[in-house]
């Protein structure tokens, strides 16, 4: 037997995770988005030196466990020194795990755009910076935009781990609340359902916001 | 004796009327073309012809055989209906002679030596008997053409539907099909095809078929009708083309 | 306490790392089967079957992978069907990797032109033949390279098994941390370690796509 009302009493410390989680979920979207289109830039237009560097990052984080990277940040980081809250700790991995699959997503955006678009700014006299901002990025983005959100989303999931080294988000909630109550199944239900619910909201906000931020198209 | 026969045939996309109940009789040995301008059906009507467009109202009959897109029965249909396509639709993944020999022996249960022997004789008769081993990315689109005609020609169907076989093709491949078409229509196959070559419809054809706003506007005997139009519709479709 | 040398920490990893290895085979081989049926079901055109799919999909892509192990092993346990860390890393995995593969796979099928279906058709092959001559063969050629490249991800996904207490080469590295008290050096190695099985399998699938745009 299933008994979901068990858990209407602890729907404070489900409310409270759920907030955690929207935080940190908001903070390193916007966070690791301009890691990732940083980067991206310097892989598409850097010296050799710099692309090598951002694609021995991108690989790094690429091929390895989420979980081991935050263990590593959380761990592994204060024993040379660099002491973190559990909660600075996930905000580092986060963004730099987002910023790590974001280049490369953005980077083949920055790449579908023509030379013969960055010709054009440079004989009309653009700086780089401006061409980059006013004639590159929006295109580029509009191409990839589907698959940035997907990520966003993957990412968004994955903070799940972030439970492991007692930040209180969702997940921690669930956690806690199934060794009050015994009710793992419930608990790990409801909480599925509600990431699964976010996941929903999610993309539809970033659904959103790439139409505002490709509106051009909708005047033609 | 009627070998394809259309009765009242009505089909929508949604609200849109395509076929506005079209009437045709098709006998052995004709060679029908069915022209008009784009968007007046004439590409419907071929596809409802072998199932693979579904109809509302009316019937379609193959050799007496009730035409509906029920799987079963296009499978049946397509022992006596052969068609090619615009674009080829060969299989990338296979030689000419693989996909020449696929349907003989996966349908109709052939020996791979029997389905060879096929495949090698209707290649001869596109001319295309050295491309055996080929993969199909490696021949000109004319060649492609030939090899989907070789391949629809090896299940021994009863009439061939032509689907604008020459609209892809670069103008100086286009003589190449419509000769192997030629030669067809003279060893007596039915074909039925929808095509912008006015020449070819009078000169080989048989029928022609004037299609209009889903209707059929005209039809008879291709050089009384091409050369003396009744309707101004087709006046001006002739008028358009030539 | 005992004292762990270098030797003993990284002889105890590469011994955990079997584990990973294992729990990622099973999971590919799991995940690759259901996906191959999920995919199966999606093209009968049945509507009925697809929702079936794509709710599927929408639940195991839209919730945490670790929400779904904690759901297998505390869950399922807790309704009284017993089943060990293990087997319920293997089950959670191999909806995961089904759901994405379902997906990834749809999307190779897509790319094949509508007209070899027709031609199939016309020529009077059954459904499964035509999916097994015609739309497989082309299908698998375009389907493996992210393939592969999603191997990376059911790996890197195992890691999530060592919270569930299954004892693998992540688990070991924190059991090594609480002993050695050298987190920064344990969880290097950890992390070189999936480096190395991961690095080559993304390398492999980049080279398949360039082979396969080459050859096109």
């Amino acid at each position: 037997m299933l008994y979901f009302s068990d858990l209407l009493q602890y729907s404070d410390t489900f409310l409270s995770g759920l907030r955690t989680t929207v935080e940190l979920t908001v903070l390193t979207t916007i966070l690791g988005v301009a890691l990732g289109t940083t980067c991206a830039a310097i892989r598409q237009y850097g010296n050799t030196v710099s692309q090598r560097v951002v694609a021995s990052y991108v690989e790094l984080i690429r091929n390895t466990p989420f979980i081991v990277q935050l263990f590593f940040i959380f761990f592994g980081l204060p024993a040379i020194g660099m002491k973190l809250s559990p909660w600075e700790a996930s905000i580092i991995a986060l963004t730099i795990n987002l910023g790590a699959y974001s280049t490369e997503i953005i980077r083949a955006g920055l790449g579908s755009i023509s030379k013969g678009q960055v010709e054009a700014a440079k004989v009309l006299g653009l700086t780089f910076r401006q061409t980059l901002f006013r004639i590159i990025f929006i295109p580029a983005f509009e191409k990839i935009y589907p698959a940035l959100v997907s990520q966003c989303i993957i990412v968004m999931l994955g903070s799940a781990v972030i439970s492991q080294i007692s930040v209180a988000d969702l997940t921690y909630a669930a956690n806690l609340v199934q060794s009050r109550n015994f009710r793992a199944f419930e608990s790990y239900l409801v909480t599925a359902l509600l990431y699964l619910g976010l996941s929903i909201i999610l993309r539809f906000v970033l659904d959103a916001i790439g139409k505002r931020l490709f509106a051009y198209r909708a005047i033609k | 004796m009627s070998l394809v026969n259309l009765h009242q045939v009505h089909k929508y996309y949604g609200d849109l009327h395509v076929l506005k109940g079209i009437d045709l009789d098709i006998k052995a040995g004709e060679v029908v073309s069915i022209i008009g301008k784009s968007g007046s059906g004439k590409s419907t009507l071929l596809r409802c012809i072998n199932g693979l467009e579904e109809y509302q109202q009316g019937g379609i009959t193959v050799d007496g055989n009730e035409v509906t897109t029920e799987d079963i029965q296009v499978r049946r249909l397509a022992l006596s209906v052969g068609m090619i396509f615009q674009n080829f639709n060969l299989f990338p993944h296979m030689t000419v002679g693989e996909n020449i020999m696929l349907a003989p022996t996966i349908v109709l249960k052939k020996s791979k030596a029997e389905a060879e022997e096929i495949a090698r004789a209707m290649l001869l008769k596109v001319g295309l008997e050295e491309k055996f081993d080929s993969y199909p990315e490696k021949l000109s689109g004319g060649q492609q053409q030939r090899v989907a005609i070789a391949r629809a020609l090896a299940m021994s169907p009863k009439v061939l539907l032509c689907d604008e076989i020459t609209s892809a093709l670069d103008p100086e491949l286009v003589g190449e099909v419509l000769k192997v078409l030629e030669q067809l229509a003279k060893e007596g196959m039915t074909l039925v095809l929808v095509t912008h070559e006015m020449n070819f419809a009078r000169d080989v054809g048989s029928k022609v078929v004037f299609m209009h706003q889903g209707k059929v506007w005209e039809e008879g005997d291709s050089k009384t009708l091409l050369s003396d139009p009744q309707t101004d519709e087709l006046k001006q479709f002739i008028g358009a083309v030539l | 306490m005992i004292q762990f040398s270098n030797y003993d920490i990284i002889s105890n990893l590469l011994f955990a790392t079997q584990w990973t290895i294992l729990l990622s085979l099973a999971a590919f081989i799991g995940g690759t089967s259901v996906a191959l049926l999920l995919t199966a079901m999606r093209l009968t055109r049945n509507p009925a079957m697809q929702t079936v799919v794509r709710i599927y999909v929408e639940l195991f892509q839209g919730t945490p992978l670790l929400m779904q192990m904690f759901l297998c092993f505390f869950g399922l346990s807790m309704l009284g069907y017993e089943i060990s860390a293990w087997s319920a890393a293997i089950l959670s995995l191999t909806c995961f990797t089904s759901a994405f593969l379902v997906e990834i796979w749809r999307g190779c099928i897509d790319t094949l032109p509508k007209g070899q279906w027709e031609a199939c058709r016309c020529l009077g092959l059954s459904f499964l033949q035509t999916l097994r001559h015609i739309i497989l063969p082309q299908a698998i050629r375009v389907a493996t390279a992210p393939t592969v490249g999603f191997s990376v991800q059911v790996i890197k996904g195992t890691a999530l098994a060592s919270v569930i207490g299954f004892v693998e080469l992540t688990k070991v590295g924190t059991m090594l941390n609480n002993a050695t008290f050298e987190p920064f050096k344990v969880f290097t190695l950890v992390a070189l370690i999936y480096f190395a099985l991961c690095y080559p399998l993304s390398l492999y699938s980049k080279h398949l796509e360039k082979k396969f745009n080459v050859s096109r």
